[in-house]
């Protein structure tokens, strides 16, 4: 039983916000020195534990851990090949694609959001959304114009609720689309945590296959409360006397074309940004 | 025959190369440490290769490991500034290229199914090109490598120095978030052998009545509720999978390993929509959006969260069995 305190340590440590490397540290140390002290099955002699404590058992098997688990860190060789193609653009021409949707409806154009970032999350593209990067420059203004297009001005708990959809759009789109690119932290820490406990081989290929029935379920009920936000705006805006403009012709607005890449925004987040695209979930 | 192995020593180079970058960074306020950290990640993929055949010492490896936990426990990696394009440069060069931006990134998983799929079965004189097993991992690296000279050639980039360049800076900026998945796999090598699997078995066996869907309840639950409390649902899966997953799901159960893990770790995944725990993908955003209820995501993502658990519970009792 006081093996578990391992596992106790991750919880708390974890819950409380201590630093994540130092947490998983000390519960392997804590987990080691009692699983070596009491080992499962055997009656407790405290008269013994001093001696059975075998630091040097603890280090081999974080050595071991770590050697057999290589393939989860490897997600990492990918980061050249994409940080190039951001140099040259890559972020400002997502951002160009999701500007030619102006002229739908609010929930129309958050679902077709969330699509292109499910799909784009699925091949490997995890740094073309994002809430820094499209959220809060591009998606919720076009969220929210599109909402002033139809209703008129709209009230703050109104904006509140748009800009929070844009948000969740962006969100669910990528926890549910990523799972499908078989090189994210995910699918490695998977198979690289089962393949060098258990000692059997998965594919991470087959496990990014498995990851597609939920991300549909997860397009399906998301894009169904997304498209019910344009039922919901009706409702509590009323069917305001929708004076159209006419649609944009000829592709995207120089507004929207040029929203700021919003470098103000990425020096708040500092870091967060920066999770978003690795490994935390 | 291509080898695991030589990938392993290719991604411990470039983390080597881009430790090398880091420590002449003088806009990095803590360029040595920060060297130190991923420098010490490059040697331990490396030396990792001996320690697999018996040949090095696991111990110091293991040594090696915490002090890595500690150079980024103890926030001593930093960043540096990169240098790159302008936003006027990128956005001139987003229109001259167009979408073409994307085929080399399409490439990398293009090839690494190509690889798991169909230079799998190719062999020569009786051997396969690939090694048996790795085959999508293998994949992964020459898609890379074949992503990278696609887009070079497109880019008519020369150096390749650039690429490395601005990889680093992208590691640089996830920082130690970038050992953790492995950290954690690490942690459930030692769960199980020190027992916690089989303790957490033995208790839940006296809990939990004996049928394999009432236990993808428990598993899929569990993992989204210890997401909730931890904020990870990569924390969580450790935890749960030593604990149900694996013992109870998959040897009692004779679940299909692939669906319970992959289902399971989603069902985690649900818990992370509705935690302000998971503050960089929940509350951040309300904070950039500035909106006034912080709390604004959550609620537009917990209607979601729980008919999605419900799926994937579905799932894994009618596809794992």
């Amino acid at each position: 039983m006081l093996v578990l305190i391992g596992v106790l340590v991750v919880v708390v440590g974890f819950a409380t916000r201590r630093p994540p490397l130092l947490v998983i540290a000390v519960a392997g140390i804590v987990t080691g020195l009692l699983g070596q002290a009491f080992p499962v099955g055997q009656p407790v002699r405290l008269a013994g534990v001093l001696g059975r404590l075998a630091p040097m058992k603890i280090l081999a098997a974080f050595g071991n851990g770590f050697a057999s688990s290589r393939a989860v860190t490897v997600f990492v060789i990918t980061l050249p090949v994409i940080g190039l193609l951001e140099r040259y653009g890559l972020q400002e021409q997502g951002r160009r694609l999701i500007a030619k949707a102006a002229g739908l409806t609010t929930g129309r154009f958050l679902a077709l959001y969330m699509l292109f970032r499910q799909v784009s999350a699925a091949v490997g593209l995890l740094g073309i959304g994002g809430p820094a990067q499209a959220v809060r420059p591009l998606v919720a203004p076009m969220a929210e114009g599109a909402a002033e297009r139809r209703h008129g001005p709209l009230p703050e708990k109104v904006s509140e609720r748009v800009k929070s959809f844009a948000a969740s759009a962006d969100t669910v789109g990528l926890f549910f689309g990523e799972d499908i690119f078989l090189a994210v932290g995910s699918i490695l820490l998977i198979t690289g945590y089962v393949n060098a406990t258990y000692h059997t081989q998965l594919e991470p290929l087959s496990l990014a296959l498995w990851a597609i029935p939920t991300a549909v379920c997860a397009f399906l009920i998301h894009g169904w409360r997304l498209l019910r936000l344009d039922n919901w705006l009706s409702r509590e805006l009323g069917a305001a006397p929708v004076t159209r403009e006419p649609a944009p012709v000829g592709g995207p607005g120089p507004a929207y074309e040029d929203a700021p890449a919003d470098e103000s925004a990425r020096a708040v987040t500092g870091g967060a940004d920066a999770d978003s695209k690795g490994a935390h979930r | 025959m291509i080898r695991a192995e030589w990938f392993f020593w290719l991604v411990g180079a470039v983390f080597l190369v881009m430790a090398v970058q880091m420590a002449f960074d003088r806009t990095n306020p803590k360029r040595y440490t920060t060297a130190a950290f991923w420098g010490l990640l490059g040697a331990a993929f490396i030396y990792s290769t001996w320690v697999l055949t018996k040949k090095a010492s696991p111990e110091l490896l293991g040594a090696g490991v915490l002090v890595m936990a500690g150079l980024g426990g103890f926030g001593l990696t930093g960043r540096g500034r990169v240098d790159t394009t302008t936003r006027e440069q990128r956005l001139a060069s987003a229109r001259r290229y167009g979408s073409r931006l994307f085929i080399p990134a399409l490439t990398i998983p293009v090839v690494a199914v190509l690889c798991a799929t169909v230079v799998k079965n190719i062999t020569i004189n009786g051997r396969p090109i690939l090694e048996p097993k790795q085959e999508t991992i293998l994949g992964l690296g020459i898609g890379t490598i074949v992503a990278l000279v696609v887009a070079m050639v497109m880019l008519r980039e020369r150096r390749v120095a650039t690429p490395l360049h601005d990889g680093r800076g992208m590691l640089e900026a996830i920082g130690w978030a970038a050992l953790l998945p492995q950290l954690l796999a690490t942690l459930g090598v030692l769960f199980t052998v020190a027992g916690v699997g089989t303790v957490i078995g033995r208790l839940s066996g006296h809990v939990l009545p004996d049928d394999k869907y009432i236990a993808v309840g428990v598993y899929c639950l569990g993992m989204a509720l210890f997401t909730v409390v931890m904020g990870n649902a990569f924390a969580a899966f450790p935890v749960m999978t030593a604990a149900i997953g694996w013992p109870v799901l998959v040897q009692q159960g004779h679940g299909n390993p692939v669906v319970v893990l992959a289902v399971g770790m989603l069902a985690g995944f649900c818990g992370t929509l509705t935690t302000p725990m998971a503050a960089n993908f929940n509350i951040v955003p309300a904070a950039l959006l500035e909106l006034k209820d912080q709390y604004g995501p959550i609620k537009a993502q917990i209607p979601t969260a729980i008919p999605l658990l419900a799926c994937n519970i579905a799932i894994m009792s009618i596809f794992a069995f």
